[in-house]
């Protein structure tokens, strides 16, 4: 049986076995049904036309997992940032685990999608905020319908949260194939701070999809860092939905690291919904192999005054395709916008593949707008210089390749973070780069 | 007394389109309407051999089955595809021997449009083909080429007289059913302009079509095929006007371009159909497919300057097929009130050493939409291929919009492609600047636009450059933003 058949088929399974009077179950319904008409994307469509679903949709997927296997904390200790101390919240096939997470209720709400969706205290919450920064469209639709499970958080007025939230998703292979759908819903009240990390690992070589929505609502002046590492095993894929909705005067930035996965495909959509906003995406990508990374990122200026800054940069190896395909839209009322992209790009095999589609739909006079893109190899003239200073070829390319990623790292907040991350660099460039951040 | 935005503004709404006149020329024109049998018609109508009647009927089944492509990001609603005349000829005396047998009602539209013939003979500069509703009507200089061994001649007269070279190449770059509207151009056209350049030859100056559309419901549908033999150059000069009307206008032109082993075509348009009036109303529909194929060592460049049509649709394109060959686009796109324009070039790499630049201009104003798409494909043989783009947008109130759309599509390691864009409106300061030094509003405007596509007007062969500037002064009275 076909995904597409099989999910729908289950979607009334599913209603039943959650709590069918939830509010939600309007949206769910009409979401299922949405996505029964559309289905799953084609390269016909603009925004997938560089890439496919076909080789991570032909496996045979179980869309509920049956057991909760047990795992210790041992076991997944590399995938935490475990050198200081933060929130957790840890799925494990899907489902909560509550002995590997560390949530909260004190002051700030830090738990669980399936709580929220259920509980009645969180009602009044649901209704105003679950569904209405996600399109209803295709795969978002798919992920609304079966919505249940995933990492809620809540931040009231004027906090500081004091730690970062880790939000992990295990997939432990006890199935063949196994097809995940996490919903995160993200609210941060006025004035308010949060550091967000999230990941997702397999610790099989089974094959997982995974197809996240997540939605964040930055109410006035609130500060949100979210990271999104994605360093999975080639044989998990991801396509991950990031929905932010910003008020006036708050600061939203997203950084994508990939350098995982057989397929990624990362929808990342900003809406500024009042004046003097700022949004900040970056992103560093390192594939090989016959990977699959895919950027799409919409950032849509609906009010004046405000700001949106974009960098991406990849190293695409061996057979890997890069893709990035980055949205400005300048509302006519949104004067006064300054909106910078750049999209900058090494190949480095001869049989790698980049297409980028740096877009810019403007509607409004009185804007500062730009984007630049490049493609190209590593210079020459400064290979030449670390050569001849004793570098070998191999660390002095690495060198060279981590310093081209580096300006995105400078404006990772979190030490740790940044320590982590360039030891992955490190790690996918095959060097010991013999100097700590 | 000072010079004010409404004063600007109102000049410009009684400012027209100055060439949207009418001739009365008696003319010869199809029923409405489109079958095998009206093809057919066209075909004996030209004398065309069967071997050309087959192709275009092959196109028109093509057609048949295609759809009209809607990617492109403008609006308008679709042309009734049978409710137009495809095929309309001023029918007094075909055919030309000297311009003194030229019916005095066109040599007197040539006057109005600002071409003279008669200065033309004397003027030793440009050798000239003019078109009128898709068909040849005046060739000019056709002894002085012919000494050099330089075909230019109508595509009808080459298909009779040149059947080898024309069936070679026609349909060769651009495939008869390549897009919808080729496949629809490949069927119908009834004229245009061919040119052919010997191996080694130099042209000793520049060759021009002009195209026109003069009578009401027809479209206009003409080919141009330009071959340059090995180790050739020539420069080549497109112009065009139609009469105002409040019903749009189809015009789906196909241009081929084949460069030959280090030959150089440079190709530059300067397109002035009537954009429609200031509601909105009426006004060209213009869907083109330009393309050009560069064999080793060639080059080809194209220039345009896009003021005119309701709807444009033009992608000029360079397939560098060969090793060290070099594509080149320039192009300022102006669009004011409610013109909508989605024009770019594709640059597709296939040879080695091959390089590519793109500089893309567009100015909007008015309520008008102006979009860049462009494609740069580097194939995975293309090694050290090199490409350029430049896309700058400049807004002129806020009632407009300027989009870009740039594909880059790269599999080889060692291309190294760049891409900027930026998106701007003309500053206060500009215009103080200007003002505090006794240039009024508008002048200061005109001037800050040239400066602006400076890059490209400099591409333009001198006559022709004087043309645009004074069209892209035209196209933007009015248009403080």
């Amino acid at each position: 049986m076909e995904l597409k058949e099989k999910l729908v088929a289950s979607f009334m399974a599913f209603e039943d076995q959650v709590d069918v009077d939830a509010p939600v179950h309007d949206i769910r319904t009409e979401a299922i049904k949405k996505f029964e008409v559309e289905g799953f994307p084609t390269k016909k469509l603009e925004a997938w036309k560089y890439t496919s679903l076909n080789p991570v949709l032909k496996f045979d997927y179980s869309v509920f997992p049956k057991t909760e296997p047990k795992l210790q904390y041992g076991d997944i200790k590399q995938y935490f940032l475990h050198d200081i101390d933060t929130y957790k919240i840890v799925f494990v096939d899907g489902k909560y685990s509550s002995y590997l997470s560390q949530t909260t209720h004190d002051g700030i709400d830090v738990c669980l999608m399936s709580s929220a969706l259920t509980k009645p205290k969180y009602r009044i919450i649901i209704e105003n905020y679950f569904n209405k920064a996600a399109k209803n469209e295709g795969l978002s639709a798919l992920n609304t319908a079966f919505s249940y499970e995933g990492a809620y958080i809540h931040i009231p007025k004027n906090k500081l949260v004091d730690k970062p939230i880790q939000i992990l998703h295990l997939a432990t292979g006890t199935e063949t194939g196994l097809m995940l759908q996490p919903r995160n819903l993200i609210i941060v009240d006025e004035n308010s701070h949060l550091e967000v990390i999230e990941r997702h690992q397999s610790l099989t070589e089974n094959p997982v999809l995974t197809n996240s929505v997540t939605e964040i609502f930055a109410n006035k002046r609130a500060i949100v860092d979210y990271y999104k590492v994605q360093n999975d095993r080639q044989s998990a894929s991801l396509i991950d939905n990031t929905y932010i909705s910003q008020k006036r005067e708050s600061h939203v930035s997203v950084h994508t690291f990939a350098f995982g996965g057989k397929l990624t495909r990362n929808n990342l959509n900003f809406y500024q919904n009042g004046e003097r906003i700022n949004s900040t995406l970056k992103g560093v990508t390192i594939i090989g192999d016959k990977q699959h990374v895919d950027h799409n990122t919409l950032v849509h200026h609906q009010q004046p005054n405000c700001e949106s800054h974009q960098d991406y940069k990849s190293i695409v190896g061996d057979s890997a395709t890069g893709v990035f395909n980055g949205k400005i839209i300048v509302d006519k009322i949104a004067q006064k916008t300054n909106a910078f992209q750049a999209n900058n790009n090494l190949i480095v095999s001869d049989k790698a593949t980049m297409n980028t589609k740096p877009q810019l739909e403007i509607f409004a006079d009185d804007v500062k707008c730009s984007h630049g893109c490049t493609i190209g190899q590593l210079d020459e003239s400064a290979m030449f210089y670390l050569r001849s200073r004793g570098i070998p070829e191999k660390e002095a390319r690495a060198l060279l390749m981590f310093a081209f990623s580096n300006d995105i790292l400078s404006s990772v907040k979190i030490p740790e973070v940044k320590q982590r991350i360039t030891k992955l660099i490190a790690e996918k460039l095959n060097v010991k780069l013999g100097f700590d951040l | 007394m000072k010079y004010t935005e409404e004063d600007l503004r109102e000049e410009l709404k009684t400012k027209e389109y100055e060439y949207g006149f009418y001739t009365d020329i008696e003319s010869d024109t199809f029923p409405v309407g489109l079958n095998e049998d009206i093809v057919r018609a066209i075909s004996l109508r030209k004398e065309e051999p069967e071997w050309m009647t087959q192709w275009r009927l092959q196109a028109f089944r093509g057609w048949l089955e295609m759809i009209e492509p809607e990617w492109a990001n403008v609006r308008y609603k679709k042309p009734d595809f049978q409710g137009i005349s495809y095929y309309s000829a001023p029918n007094k005396k075909p055919k030309y021997n000297s311009i003194d047998e030229v019916d005095p009602e066109l040599l007197a539209t040539f006057k109005k449009l600002g071409i003279s013939l008669d200065e033309q003979k004397k003027l030793a500069g440009v050798a000239m083909d003019v078109v009128i509703d898709s068909v040849s009507v005046a060739t000019t200089f056709k002894k002085t080429l012919a000494e050099k061994g330089i075909i230019f001649c109508s595509i009808s007269e080459a298909i009779k007289e040149h059947p080898e070279l024309v069936k070679k190449y026609i349909g060769s770059v651009v495939p008869p059913k390549d897009n919808f509207y080729a496949a629809l151009n490949s069927a119908v056209f009834s004229d245009g302009s061919f040119c052919y350049i010997p191996k080694g030859v130099r042209c000793p100056m520049e060759l021009s079509t002009y195209f026109r559309i003069n009578q009401a419901g027809t479209g206009q549908f003409e080919r141009t095929l330009v071959i340059a033999d090995e180790g050739s150059y020539v420069s080549y000069l497109e112009g065009c006007t139609a009469p105002s009307r409040d019903e749009n206008q189809l015009h789906a032109a196909v241009v081929e371009l084949i460069a030959l082993d280090n030959a150089e075509i440079k190709y530059s348009t300067v397109q002035n159909w009537y954009p429609g009036n200031e509601k909105g109303e009426g006004g060209v529909f213009n869907f083109v497919t330009k393309r050009g194929l560069c064999e080793t060592n060639a080059k080809i460049s194209w220039t345009q300057v896009e003021t005119g049509s309701a709807i444009t649709w033009k992608y000029p394109s360079c397939i560098l097929k060969g090793d060290n060959s070099v594509g080149e686009f320039y192009s300022i796109a102006v669009t004011n009130q409610y013109q909508q324009a989605d024009t770019g070039t594709k640059m597709i790499h296939l040879g080695k050493n091959t390089k590519s630049t793109i500089i893309s201009k567009g100015i909007s104003a008015g309520r008008s939409q102006n979009s860049y798409r462009g494609l740069v494909q580097i194939s995975a043989r293309a090694d050290n291929a090199r490409n350029f783009s430049q896309c700058d947008s400049l807004l002129m109130g806020n009632e407009c919009g300027a989009h870009t759309f740039p594909y880059i599509e790269v599999k080889n390691k060692s291309a190294k492609v760049e891409h900027e864009a930026t998106t701007s409106k003309i500053g206060e300061d500009q215009i103080f600047y200007c003002n505090q030094r006794g240039i009024d509003t508008e002048k200061a405007i005109a001037l800050i636009v040239n400066g602006f596509s400076k890059e490209v007007l400099n591409k333009l062969p001198m006559e022709f450059a004087v043309e645009a500037q004074k069209l892209l002064e035209i196209s933007l009275e009015g248009s403080v933003g």
